[in-house]
């Protein structure tokens, strides 16, 4: 399978500056923590092993001095780990000699840098240039695809400024055009965005994510900003102390942290615009099969005690809903099918931000539907446990799931009645 | 104080030079000779055309480094000078200066980018450096003329040595302070060492750079002056005859005319990293005209 190959994969790397790392590597292995280590030796990463798969936007999270940005330059050997190895496209990066370390990172993977790493003294598009000619392209031909790309990000008309006469933003689009002109398979960008004010990131996220739907590149993502990882990525590794404290998806890192750090972590995060339907929903269980009829219809309504039912196709492709009071109506009236009666039922897709749920749910009378790709019907989000998502707190839903209906009108008359007369008694 | 404690250091290096001259005269010859040929060169240029015509290339020159004012400044400068009666001793000390300011820039760039590059070539230099800039000028000169014998070499020599440090300094400096993320920027992108030193480091250092030549040659031109004692001519001779003699009129013509010699030659090595003058105005039109070309080219693609 294509999807799933792998590009890159770091294996149990370390970075230990200072003396004798390799006693330093025993230490760490035995569970010594990084900060008993001793005066002048620094522990900067500690056995990172992780894979990257060929179109992915990895993103590594921490904050500063977790050792992302040692991470990442192990990664092009711009550090030398000091044990484990990393392969990109099946080929290895650690181990082998300069000239051919340098043929790999003219080829196969390129750097965004924080403060751009722009060469002042060169106009924009020799800087897009420079990797191309590197490579040893003819002019001509450099040029010709630099202007190419200087296009695709949206700096055409600017080839001949220098990098001063540019903004944050637009000088990063040439540092991303640059790491773009090579064509590499792997792009490493190290805090590519923090330098920018918080308008043009979101600008430059997005623009990020269009060009990698579009190139197909693996991206591997470094920065502090728990934001902007779970906007950008599709699988985050979160450091602390220099490990890889958890692997996994946005809503996996948010739901199921692995560790209280993770969890104080992600607290402050954005919620609404990371959590999708699909990972809130609770299964749909007001379902009836079309071809089953009202009378089918109301007997599951009545069970589940609600006042609507979903109505799917045999699949579960979902069809519409009906309303216990319209099921009635069909029953009275002897019809066995409520093809026609079917009012339209509001869904949503599994990928949805829970962000795009609130106005559906506001104006939709019966809890949200959630459908896959087909259609099909997948679960439900009902208003309350939109609110306990947005909340972020395991208990409150649990508190919500859990609401007390009110007493039956007729118990509290007696009470109230009961304890009237014991006090007119005193 | 004790006599046994006294060090010998003088006795030591009295020695070694003694040594030298005893023993390995010839390769000093040898320098000596291409010394005093490159020396001859130069001031047979600067000497043989007529003084108006060297002014006005100098003043040509002076317009294209910084532009106009600076052009008619120089020429009247050069004028004064001749208006003094010093214009061949200054043609002397420009020509001395000129063979040991080039020398000296010549070697210390290069070990300034060693010592950048080097952080034990760098632990060696620093020391060197200071004791060769500290050490008084007049010093120099001593070995200089047993090994060189009496002329312009040991001028040179001594002016090389002594107006070296700064070249050094500035260079290392000027290529450890470029911004370390274009360096990695630039290995990031697969360059060797070679195209980072000679398309990042030594472009960006430049201005540093050029702070350092324009020391090492302003260093050189004082040095120069001392030199004269040591039968150098040009305008040192001037200054210390005139020293000798109590002459003062001669000895203030002589020191204007190092003035304005060093005014100049500040004003021209300071235009290095400046963007102004005609030099730099036809480069930029031309930076522009080229920029363009491949504009039209896209024009008559798309056509």
């Amino acid at each position: 399978m294509a999807e799933n190959e792998v590009q890159l994969r770091a294996e149990a790397l370390y970075k230990v500056f200072g003396r004798s790392a390799e006693s330093t590597i025993r230490k760490l292995e035995a569970g010594v923590d990084r900060d008993d280590l001793g005066e002048g030796t620094t522990a900067a990463v500690i056995d990172a092993s992780f894979e990257v798969r060929k179109g992915e936007i990895f993103v590594v999270m921490g904050l500063s001095g977790s050792g992302k940005s040692t991470l990442i330059r192990m990664l092009n050997g711009l550090l030398e780990p000091t044990h484990g190895s990393v392969e990109i496209g099946g080929e290895p990066l650690t181990g082998v000699p300069t000239g051919k370390l340098r043929e790999l990172r003219r080829r196969k993977v390129s750097m965004v840098f924080q403060h751009f790493g722009l060469l002042p003294h060169r106009s924009v598009i020799d800087n897009v240039a420079y990797g191309l000619e590197i490579q040893g392209l003819s002019r001509r031909a450099r040029l010709e695809r630099a202007r190419e790309v200087i296009q695709l990000v949206g700096l055409a008309g600017w080839e001949n400024n220098l990098p001063s006469e540019l903004s944050g933003g637009m000088r990063q689009r040439v540092g991303l055009a640059r790491a773009l002109a090579s064509d590499t398979d792997v792009l490493l960008m190290d805090e590519a965005f923090s330098a920018l004010d918080p308008l043009i990131r979101r600008e430059m996220q997005e623009q990020l994510l269009d060009l990698q739907s579009r190139l197909g590149k693996t991206i591997i993502f470094i920065t502090h900003d728990l934001n902007e990882a779970m906007f950008l990525g599709e699988r985050i590794a979160v450091m602390r102390n220099g490990r890889i404290v958890q692997i996994g998806t946005p809503e996996e890192i948010l739901t199921d942290p692995a560790n209280d750090y993770v969890a104080q972590f992600v607290q402050d995060v954005d919620r609404a615009r990371v959590l999708t339907a699909g990972a809130v929903m609770e299964p749909a269980l007001a379902v009836v099969q079309e071809s089953a009829g009202p009378r089918a219809a109301l007997r599951v309504m009545r069970d589940e005690q609600t006042s609507a039912a979903f109505v799917v196709s045999r699949d579960r492709r979902l069809l519409g809903a009906i309303t216990d009071r319209k099921a009635l109506e069909l029953v009275r009236g002897g019809r066995s099918s409520m093809t026609a009666e079917l009012a339209e039922a509001a869904h949503v897709e599994t990928g949805t931000t829970i962000a795009e749920l609130v106005a559906p749910a506001i104006e939709s009378p019966l809890p949200l539907a959630v459908t896959d790709a087909n259609g099909h019907l997948v679960g439900v989000v009902p208003r309350v446990t939109l609110l306990a998502a947005l909340g972020g707190d395991e208990a409150s839903e649990a508190v919500a799931a859990k609401l007390i209906a009110p007493l039956p009108a007729a118990t509290v008359e007696t009470a109230l009645s009961a304890a009237h007369t014991a006090e007119g008694g005193l | 104080m004790p006599d046994a404690f006294k060090l010998p250091f003088g006795d030591w290096v009295e020695a070694g030079v003694d040594w030298i001259v005893a023993n390995a005269a010839a390769p000093f010859a040898a320098v000596r000779s291409a010394l005093v040929f490159l020396y001859e060169l130069l001031n047979t240029a600067l000497t043989v055309p007529p003084w108006w015509l060297i002014i006005l290339i100098v003043a040509l020159l002076a317009l294209l480094a910084r532009g106009p004012l600076f052009g008619v400044g120089a020429g009247i400068g050069l004028l004064l000078i001749v208006g003094l009666d010093q214009w061949v001793n200054a043609m002397d000390t420009l020509a001395l200066v000129l063979v040991a300011a080039i020398i000296a820039v010549a070697l210390a760039v290069p070990i300034g980018i060693l010592a950048a590059t080097s952080r034990s070539v760098s632990l060696v230099t620093k020391p060197v450096m200071d004791f060769l800039q500290t050490m008084p000028a007049f010093v120099y000169l001593i070995p200089a003329l047993l090994l060189f014998r009496i002329g312009v070499a040991p001028g040179i020599v001594a002016t090389i040595i002594f107006s070296l440090p700064p070249g050094v300094r500035l260079t290392e400096l000027g290529i450890r302070g470029v911004d370390k993320e274009v360096v990695e920027a630039g290995s990031a992108f697969g360059a060797s060492r070679f195209r980072i030193l000679r398309q990042i480091q030594l472009p960006l250092a430049m201005p540093s750079i050029m702070a350092g030549i324009n020391q090492v040659i302003m260093l050189s031109l004082s040095m120069v002056v001392i030199a004269g004692l040591v039968g150098a001519g040009g305008l040192g001779e001037q200054v210390i005859a005139a020293l000798q003699r109590l002459d003062t009129a001669l000895g203030f013509e002589a020191g204007l005319s190092v003035v304005i010699l060093a005014i100049l030659l500040d004003r021209f090595t300071g235009s290095f990293g400046l963007r102004t003058g005609l030099y730099t105005w036809g480069r930029e039109k031309l930076a522009r005209r080229r920029a363009s070309r491949p504009t039209t080219t896209q024009t008559v693609e798309a056509a």
